[in-house]
């Protein structure tokens, strides 16, 4: 039974590493473009998150309404301002440029916040249960797991059959041929980082209602995020959405062999998948 | 004729290297003229600055009169100029059928109208029907072509470009291709040819331009010219075509 219960808070645990993994899926695996901010921004966004809360009384919810369009915005400026004067065949640039967003974005949250740990007060709900197949479930997991799989199924869907979606993925595939069609890649990009970045709005919620968050935290989402999206192979939004329930499902197991190992089973896994199939579970090769 | 495309003493450097020399070339209404020319030419060149690859000056492109030299490419095919590509540069791990929406999404939200529509393509290349799921990774470089010519007659152009569209083709599978041709101009579509292959080049053109080094050498209705004129104008000197 306890393995089963590990399987289950894996699932759940993956279900907020999907939330980080897909907008570096549609950034990193279509777009090709190395956002090592990726993890600062989930952090950045949550610290609004908690300082809308503190300051105005908003619920969870409303801090929701209030993130997601401010997340969209920030993601269209970041890649109008930045990421569109470095993106390109080589993924160098974009890396060089991120990384010192990165840096930036944790001093100047140092400088706002400072470096405590904070939280968004959830009214209750984050330690809520359920019972679900004999085993008691957080309720907040389960919100993550049903949003996590929720925004996957409608960012695949938008990629396959939208307008928005086809020319993202022919300007991913060849940008000078795109513009031969009329598609204009740099306003193109400038709404999917705006939609990855929008995304990163309901992660930050999440993650700061299920624990605390602080400047220099950044790190390891984007680890988790970059994890996800190669285990589940580069282009594929689904794929990073397996590819999270892997690294989450690893971590709970590597928790129950040994508190101190559960982190490290999920890296360990990511370098098994790496060494056996460098494209991922469902990449092309 | 009035032209509807032309350049006008179009000069197109990469970095230091110069390789067009004040190039004039026009192209009227339903017109298909070739440029032709060995390796190195400018022709492609030629494409390239005319379809807004390239930075050149605005005066040295003209369409219906108007300068639209450097006009960015995708403003280009809003104002009806559309390429087929050397190399047919196809979305990869895109469908043929996505290829070819990814050009009707455009012109929809280009506002250009034209005679084009899926049912039509596949009625000039029948195989893009069957094909319409697969890959276009896993087609045959033909059918590749037909999916590039396709996309580019979706944008509904006034003006085509194709650059080298017999290379590496079997010979029916270019004579399959050039079959389409007469339609597309029927359309009322000018087309300027890349092309190296003189005997096909002036089978499917009305006028030809022959480049050599970065100029125009030779220029005529292409049932007028010479092999020997074009010998002298392709090589710069007294050859004999082979």
């Amino acid at each position: 039974m306890q393995w089963f219960d590990a399987l289950v808070q894996g699932i759940l645990l993956g279900g907020m590493y999907a939330q980080y993994a897909l907008g570096m899926a549609l950034m990193f695996g279509v777009m090709r473009i190395v956002n090592v901010s990726h993890g600062d921004l989930v952090i950045l966004l949550s610290l609004i998150g908690i300082s809308l809360a503190s300051n105005f009384g908003f619920g969870p919810f409303t801090v929701m309404v209030a993130l997601v369009p401010l997340a969209i915005a920030l993601g269209w400026l970041l890649q109008r301002a930045v990421l569109n004067k470095v993106v390109g065949d080589d993924p160098l640039p974009s890396l060089i440029a991120t990384f010192g967003l990165s840096i930036a974005l944790q001093n100047m949250m140092l400088q706002i916040w400072s470096a405590n740990s904070r939280s968004l007060p959830g009214g209750g709900i984050e330690s809520q249960s359920i019972q679900i197949a004999g085993i008691y479930v957080g309720l907040l997991p389960v919100l993550v797991l049903g949003f996590a799989t929720a925004l996957t199924w409608g960012l695949d869907l938008m990629l396959k059959r939208s307008r928005f979606g086809r020319a993202l993925r022919a300007a991913s595939a060849d940008v000078e041929a795109a513009s031969m069609t009329g598609i204009n890649a740099r306003a193109v990009y400038a709404s999917a980082t705006a939609i990855a970045v929008g995304i990163l709005g309901f992660a930050a919620v999440f993650q700061s209602l299920r624990s605390t968050v602080a400047p220099a935290d950044g790190g390891a989402q984007l680890i988790y995020a970059f994890e996800a999206v190669i285990i589940g192979g580069m282009g594929s939004v689904w794929g990073a959405f397996i590819g999270s329930m892997v690294l989450g499902i690893s971590q709970a197991i590597g928790f129950r062999l040994d508190p101190g190992f559960g982190v490290l089973a999920g890296h360990l896994v990511f370098l098994l998948v790496l060494a056996i199939r460098p494209q991922g579970l469902f990449g092309k090769v | 004729m009035t032209a509807v495309l032309s350049s006008h003493g179009l000069v197109a450097r990469y970095g230091d290297f110069q390789a067009l020399y004040g190039v004039d070339i026009s192209v009227a209404e339903g017109e298909a003229v070739a440029l032709i020319g060995a390796n190195g030419a400018g022709k492609s060149t030629f494409l390239r600055s005319v379809m807004g690859l390239l930075a050149v000056k605005p005066d040295m492109v003209r369409l219906d009169g108007q300068p639209i030299g450097g006009t960015p490419t995708d403003k280009m095919v809003q104002k009806g100029v559309a390429i087929v590509p050397e190399g047919r540069r196809l979305f990869t791990g895109m469908s043929v059928e996505d290829n070819l929406r990814v050009a009707i999404d455009q012109a929809d939200r280009l506002g250009r109208k034209g005679g084009w529509t899926m049912e039509r393509l596949h009625k000039l290349f029948p195989i893009l029907k069957d094909k319409a799921r697969t890959d276009v990774q896993n087609l045959s470089g033909g059918q590749q072509q037909m999916v590039s010519i396709g996309r580019a007659l979706l944008s509904q152009p006034r003006v085509l470009l194709c650059d080298e569209i017999s290379l590496g083709l079997a010979p029916k599978v270019i004579r399959e291709i050039y079959a389409a041709l007469p339609e597309i101009r029927a359309q009322g579509t000018a087309i300027i040819l890349v092309e190296q292959d003189v005997g096909l080049a002036q089978s499917a053109s009305d006028r030809i331009f022959c480049m050599l080094e970065g100029r125009v050498t030779l220029t005529g209705a292409s049932s007028a010219i010479t092999r020997e004129q074009i010998a002298e104008a392709y090589f710069g000197g007294s050859h004999a075509v082979v």
